[in-house]
């Protein structure tokens, strides 16, 4: 059980994909200027990751090593576009501004690099619930990025106004840098910071 | 089989291409009504909510189809700018048309201020009357290059001069959200609302600058407000309108519609562009 417990939850802050790994740190620039655009980025990469982890799993003993990379690669984008279809049908109103994202789910090199560095040597069932920690753990620092983005940029969240701006009449004089990209990179700075100070063992030995 | 040999490489490699085929294939066309469907309702929905006959973003599929009801669909020749009865709504593809070489018009680069090169040689135009049956609002598809894509928005004048906004809504577009994508704020559209997209002489000089519009400039009547850090964004969308409502485009039309309704369309501006239009 603690083997499960591990590999579900360690991804989150003991060895978080955006965080520690810096990885797929472009994705969380793009979507995050809203939080409702995050979480839908968020439960995309979920899906195309859980089976795209139990997919490469469950054929990994009859992967040719010359083609492996291709091999994950065509399952994975399989899932993305399976799901940008999925959000068009279902979700039509946010998918609509997120469709470009959406498709760049499949350079996202978190769901390769698990596929790869975990599917490949375990099981099914661990590889699945290994996809599904680090789509968590990169799901939270979209959800952090996101929020203060909303909220500091546009004065709301999901769309509910909680600081009302300047321009409509209200005290709140907007942060424009924070709808630009690189008030991600900031939060992410952030983000890393305060898991580092909370986790001392993360810190890189300084040479 | 030995994992790395040439015959299992070649059959993992057929086998999951046909998997993974017939896995998307299936979620294409399953899912392909329901995705008509939603477009076709998001454009009707849009086509309501830019010309204030609803209210609620969040209307039911009911509720739009109700309210759509009112609206009148035309085509129009560009060229003549008089309805074309001989095409079918239905079958009409000003997407298709707009690519394909055989049909497109190319724009003069000169007046191609939304950047889209060329267009279909017809176009919609969609009617909704005030209760003597009189035309009230004129509602015109238009669209732009933004900064990532192309955007898709309706503009509704006022039937009474053909000039004066009575509401934009942008229903497809690929411009960063928050960004770009701030063109759907129902804030900012609420500026563009009594904006003249022609000038006295009817030359269309609609705007959309970057940054605040000087509410003492005479031109303030022709301007909306840019979006912060969407400058491109912006310029596009004040350019689509310049060309979608001049002569090369809906200008004709509206024309006409003054003609029709005994406007005072005293010296107009006029430019015959009718030789440039030629076929690539």
């Amino acid at each position: 059980m603690s083997k499960v417990t591990k590999t579900l939850f360690d991804p989150l802050f003991n060895n978080n994909p955006i965080a520690l790994q810096i990885l797929g740190i472009c994705s969380a620039l793009a979507v995050t200027t809203q939080l409702q655009a995050a979480l839908v980025m968020c439960a995309a990469v979920i899906v195309v990751m859980v089976v795209s982890s139990l997919s490469v799993s469950l054929i990994r003993e009859h992967m040719p090593s010359s083609i492996r990379i291709i091999i994950q690669m065509t399952i994975i984008a399989s899932m993305v576009v399976i799901t940008d279809q999925v959000l068009q049908a279902y979700v039509y109103d946010v998918a609509k501004d997120m469709r470009v994202y959406i498709g760049l789910i499949i350079t996202n090199c978190i769901i390769m690099g698990r596929t790869e560095g975990y599917a490949m040597q375990n099981g099914p069932v661990m590889s699945a619930i290994d996809g599904f920690g680090n789509a968590l753990g990169y799901s939270i620092v979209l959800l952090f990025v996101g929020f203060f983005r909303e909220l500091f940029g546009s004065g709301t969240l999901l769309g509910y106004t909680v600081m009302p701006l300047t321009r409509d009449g209200g005290w709140y004089a907007s942060n424009g840098m924070a709808l630009l990209s690189p008030s991600a990179f900031f939060l992410i700075g952030f983000f890393i910071w305060a898991i580092r100070v909370w986790k001392p063992e993360q810190v890189e030995e300084e040479n | 089989m030995d994992n790395n040999s040439v015959q299992k490489t070649v059959l993992v490699a057929l086998v999951l291409c046909i998997v993974c085929s017939v896995f998307i294939s299936s979620a294409a066309v399953l899912l392909r009504p329901r995705q008509e469907f939603n477009a076709a309702l998001d454009v009707k929905k849009n086509l309501l909510l830019a010309s204030g006959l609803l209210d609620n973003p969040r209307a039911t599929a009911e509720e739009i189809e109700e309210a759509y009801k009112q609206v009148e669909e035309y085509i129009i020749s560009f060229e003549t700018g008089e309805v074309a009865e001989h095409i079918n709504p239905e079958e009409l593809n000003e997407r298709r048309m707009a690519n394909s070489p055989d049909t497109r018009v190319r724009i003069p680069s000169e007046l191609d201020k939304g950047s889209i090169r060329s267009r279909a040689p017809y176009g919609r135009v969609y009617l909704t009357r005030d209760e003597n049956g009189d035309v009230d609002l004129i509602i015109l598809p238009v669209h732009g290059q933004g900064l990532w894509s192309t955007m898709y928005a309706f503009l509704a004048l006022d039937a009474s001069d053909t000039k004066t906004v009575r509401g934009i809504g942008f229903y497809e577009h690929g411009e960063t959200p928050g960004l770009g994508g701030e063109v759907d704020n129902p804030r900012w559209q609420a500026q563009w609302e009594g904006k003249k997209v022609f000038d006295d002489e009817f030359r269309p000089v609609f705007e959309v600058l970057k940054g605040q519009v000087d509410s003492t400039s005479a031109n303030a009547v022709h301007q909306v407000d840019g979006l912060a850090g969407a400058t491109i964004t912006a310029y596009g969308a004040g350019g689509m309108v310049q060309y979608w409502t001049s002569h090369h485009a809906y200008g004709k039309y509206l024309e006409n519609f003054r003609h029709t309704k005994n406007m005072d369309t005293s010296d107009y501006y006029y430019e015959d562009h009718s030789s440039e239009e030629v076929s690539l």
